[in-house]
This record gives C-alpha cells, structure tokens and sequence, in this order.
C-alpha cells in the first residue's frame, strides 16, 4: 500500500481536516460532489483576488488575461475528453446540458419518433426529453434493465434495432448504483439508424476519464462539481455539425454576431450556447480539477477506488439482511444497498452521528426505484481520496446502527 | 407520556445514538395507524418519509385529537413528540404552540432542527393549516 499515490493525495484536500458533529468526516457521498483539492480552491481565490475581470470584451490587459485562461481551459477539457475545443459548450452543470439538448433536438422530432432511455437515468435525463416528447409526439421508450438494476445488454441492442430511435440518451455510470454501462455497444448498435446519441457523464468523467472518440457518441454532459471542480458550472461536448446545427436556446449578449431590430445573426457554437457572463471563475477552477487529474496515473486512482470498493463490498456481504442493488462487477464505486425492512432514512440518519455522510432516498431515480419495487437505497459513493479507515469506520457505525434499530 | 417526562429522559442521554434510541422508543409506543386511515389525503408532503396525519377536536370538550404515523421509527418518535405537545390542547392554545421552540426545550434542535429532512416543519404546519380550518 505504500506506493499508492492515494494515501498522498488525500492531503490535497483541506475538507478531511474538518470535524463535523465533533467527529472526523467520513465523506462517502462523492456522487452527489466530490470534495476539492487545495489547488482547485487557491486557483478560484486567485481568480478572484488577481485576475477578476469579465471575457470576451474590451481591450484591456485583465480582459485578455481572463479570456486567455477562461478558454484554456475549453482546450485543456477538449484534450482531455479527446475532442475539439470549438465541441465544448460550457453550462451551469449536466442538467442544464441535457435541457440545452433536448430543446435544441425537439425540431428535428416529430410524432411517433422514438427517443429511447433507460430506467437508470437520472431526473435531469428523463424530465427534458418528457418535455421534448410533449412538444414534438414523439413517444419515450425504454431499454431493458433487470430486477438488481443491471442493463441487459444483448436485449438493448436488439430493441435498438427493432425501434431504430431518433434519439439515446443513457448514463455512462448510474447515480445511483454506480453501474458502468457499455455505451460505446449501444452507440456503435445505434450507427445504422442514424439515431443521435447523448451520453450522461455525470457519474463518468472522474471516475472513467472517457475518450469521447473511443466512445463515439454524439453528445456528451458533465458536470463540474462531480470531478473535483467548483460547483455550478458543467458543459457538453456535441460533434461539430450536429451542435452548430442545434438551435439557440437562451439568448442575449456575447452569442450574437449583429443585433438590429431589423433581426438578429448568432455566432457559431459554441459561444451561440453561451449568453451572458459565463462562470468565469468557475472554469478556472475547473482547470485547475483537470490539471490536478492530468497530474495523475488515472489507472492507479482507479485501482485503488476499487480496491476500496471491493473491500466494502465484501464486509457488506458479511452483514446477514443486507440487499446490495446494481452491477457490482462493473462499477465506479457505488455501493447502493437495503438493510432488511429498516427505512433508509432511519439508517441515514444515525450513520450521520457517526459522522458518516451517506446519501439516502431515491436519489432522483424515482423511476428506477419503483422498477426495483423499493422506496429508496443508502448510497456509499467513493472517489480516489477515501482511504480504508473510511470503509472501517462506515462498516462500524452501520452495525451500530443495526443493533439500536434491532434493539 | 407528557413533555416533562420525554425532556427528563431525552436529558439524560448526551450522545445522540441515546437521544435517537429514546425517540425510537417513542415512536413504538405510538400507536400504529389502521390502514385504511393512511391514504393519500392525510399523507404531509414535504417529508422525506411518508407521514400520514388525522386531527379532530373531542366532541365533549372540544380540544386536540391527532392521530399520526410514519415508515420510518425515528419520524415516528417526533411525531409522538409533536403529538404530546399539541394533543389534548384548545385549539386556540395550540395555535400559539411553537415547534422549534419545542425542539429546542428539548435539546434536540442540533439534529432535528424544523428545517431538516425529517419532515418536522411541513409536519406542524398542517397540523396549524388544519387548525385555522377547525377555528
């Protein structure tokens, strides 16, 4: 273990100095965000402290210096996800990706087109197209998922031939079991019906660190906050001709060419997706999250967050009434279970005096929840800066817990 | 059980586990709500577990019945709480009651503040939304 770069590397974030509830943070809840490093943090306070200045508008050195850096870091996304800087759209976060992408789709649907998703996916990928489907008549369907939640991959590629989508839009990982699914079979099965194809990489892009070429889809969401970056900023990758081809979906300054009331000519993508001051400072922090992740051996970070995960596992399976939902042979560290009838909630919260920070309910997978016929799950969510005495101490509070509620 | 006695015995625990084995304790002495009462009506939105509320005045002296459930044993521990506070009160007096001022009698305002995913805040103001009602 002592070559491990992880034990290291959990240094860099000042979060695991804070006592919460009197009591060391046992932070197992990374899906919902992940923590950030020094670097992340000293690069938004400089930002703040010396270079604050607004992009893409007037002369002066600030301004160039902030545009400079705030589209650096466009490149340094493009070259980490293996795509063109002009393919990046910058957001507010996954959800609103999505949304930017299912307005812009809805002109190409019509009714009776099939825009097909998963039981798996988040709210942010089922509500847009609901909304796109209303609009349009086209009609949602489903791939198939089993009663642990896994995607059945074989039946998937079939129903995708059979019902030839005009629109996918699947997780990468679930939120909510951590289940990696493959997209890159689903996506290449999809190439003969023209179907455009959206990949939710909100749970991928830390734990996966995908080549978007590898994958060939057409669209890619992420957000930020989940990949060690600052909170309220996210972004899409869209295949050039497909984005540019998408409609303007908010307005206003800094995405237009020339404004009369005569009429309006937008610039291409991405800046036509990218109205009003943009997060500046939100991107520079980003950078410095992509650069902190370049810094490392993606295959070791990995290792070691599975590592972590099987090691969980096994002491959950050791636990006599404890129901693990998902793929646990292909996952990004997610560990989503039920512990006999007892509500998630009473888990939740006496895990949480332990200092244990679990995340508990149905987290925003209604639909998926009611597929596996449950109310809700606790999720354990890792990322490469937990360490085993994090898994110890879950393992310990959660017989505790057991024993008062069993009492 | 009166307020006096869970305040002397929630006291008595400082660690919170204790504090939640006594809420527990509570719930299950509360008694559970028949089936056929827990529909769609009397279920409190905005609680992260399903809360289901019946209130009613007594017929000879006209003060505070409230029935409650819950599908979690620490809900169901506050409900008895917010139920020892408020039942058996005049509707007027019970108007002026105070949830967070309750919780915080009780020590309990670090974890449970009304404010949290317990549901407590939704659950008193339909007990005082039905009150107005009744008044």
């Amino acid at each position: 273990m002592n070559d491990n770069p992880c034990i290291q590397l959990r240094r860099d974030f000042p979060i695991f100095e804070v006592s919460v509830d009197d009591q060391p943070l046992c932070y197992l809840d990374s899906a919902a965000t992940t923590q950030k490093p020094n670097q992340v943090i000293q690069a938004v306070k400089n930002f703040y402290q010396s270079q604050n200045a607004n992009v893409h508008r007037g002369l002066h050195t600030l301004s160039e210096q902030a545009t400079t850096a705030y589209e650096a870091v466009r490149a340094k996304l493009a070259q980490f996800l293996n795509v063109q800087s002009r393919e990046i759209v910058w957001t507010s976060g996954a959800t609103a990706s999505l949304n930017l992408i299912a307005y812009g789709l809805s002109d190409s649907l019509k009714k009776d087109d099939v825009i097909l998703l998963s039981p798996l996916e988040h709210h942010a990928n089922i509500v847009p197209w609901q909304l796109a489907a209303q609009r349009t008549g086209a009609r949602i369907e489903l791939l198939p998922v089993d009663a642990q939640g896994i995607l059945q991959l074989e039946q998937a590629k079939a129903l995708i031939e059979k019902l030839k989508p005009k629109v996918m839009s699947i997780c990468h990982a679930s939120n909510a079991l951590g289940n990696i699914n493959d997209v890159a079979a689903l996506i290449a099965r999809s190439k003969s019906s023209g179907t455009v194809t959206v990949v939710d990489g909100a749970q991928s892009l830390l734990h996966l660190r995908p080549d978007l070429q590898q994958l060939d889809c057409d669209f890619y969401v992420f957000s930020a906050h989940k990949a060690l970056g600052p909170t309220g900023l996210g972004g899409l990758y869209g295949r050039y001709e497909l984005l540019n081809a998408l409609p303007v979906y908010q307005s206003g300054g800094e995405m237009i060419d020339t404004v009369s009331f005569s009429g309006t000519t937008f610039r291409p993508a991405p800046e036509k997706f990218e109205p009003g001051t943009p997060n500046i400072a939100g991107v520079i922090g980003f950078g410095a999250a992509l650069d902190y992740l370049a810094a490392q051996d993606h295959d070791a970070l990995f290792r070691h967050e599975q590592s972590l995960y099987q090691s969980l596992l096994q002491q959950l399976n050791e636990i006599d009434g404890i129901r693990i939902w998902g793929d646990t042979a292909n996952n990004v560290g997610t560990v989503s279970f039920s512990y006999k009838n007892e509500h998630h909630y009473d888990l939740a919260t006496l895990l949480n005096t332990h200092g244990i920070a679990a995340r508990s309910g149905h987290h925003c997978t209604q639909p998926l929840m009611a597929h596996l016929g449950i109310e809700g799950t606790i999720r354990v969510s890792l990322a490469f800066y937990n360490n085993q005495q994090d898994i110890r101490r879950f393992i310990v509070a959660l017989k505790d817990t057991i024993s008062l509620l069993e009492e | 059980m009166d307020l006096s006695h869970i305040e002397h015995t929630l006291a008595q625990h400082g660690a919170w586990q204790g504090k939640y084995r006594e809420i527990m304790l509570l719930g299950k002495a509360l008694p559970a709500m028949p089936d056929a009462l827990k529909t769609d009506a009397a279920l409190v939105k905005g609680c992260e577990s399903k809360v289901w509320l019946h209130l009613d005045l007594d017929e000879q002296q006209q003060r505070l019945v409230i029935i409650a459930d819950s599908d979690t044993r620490i809900v169901k521990g506050l409900l008895a709480i917010i139920l020892a506070c408020y039942n058996n009160q005049l509707p007027q007096e019970a108007g002026k009651l105070d949830a967070y001022e309750l919780f915080d009698k009780l020590g309990l305002i670090k974890h449970l503040s009304p404010s949290r995913g317990n549901g407590v805040r939704a659950i008193v103001e339909r007990i005082h939304q039905q009150l107005q009602v009744l008044q």
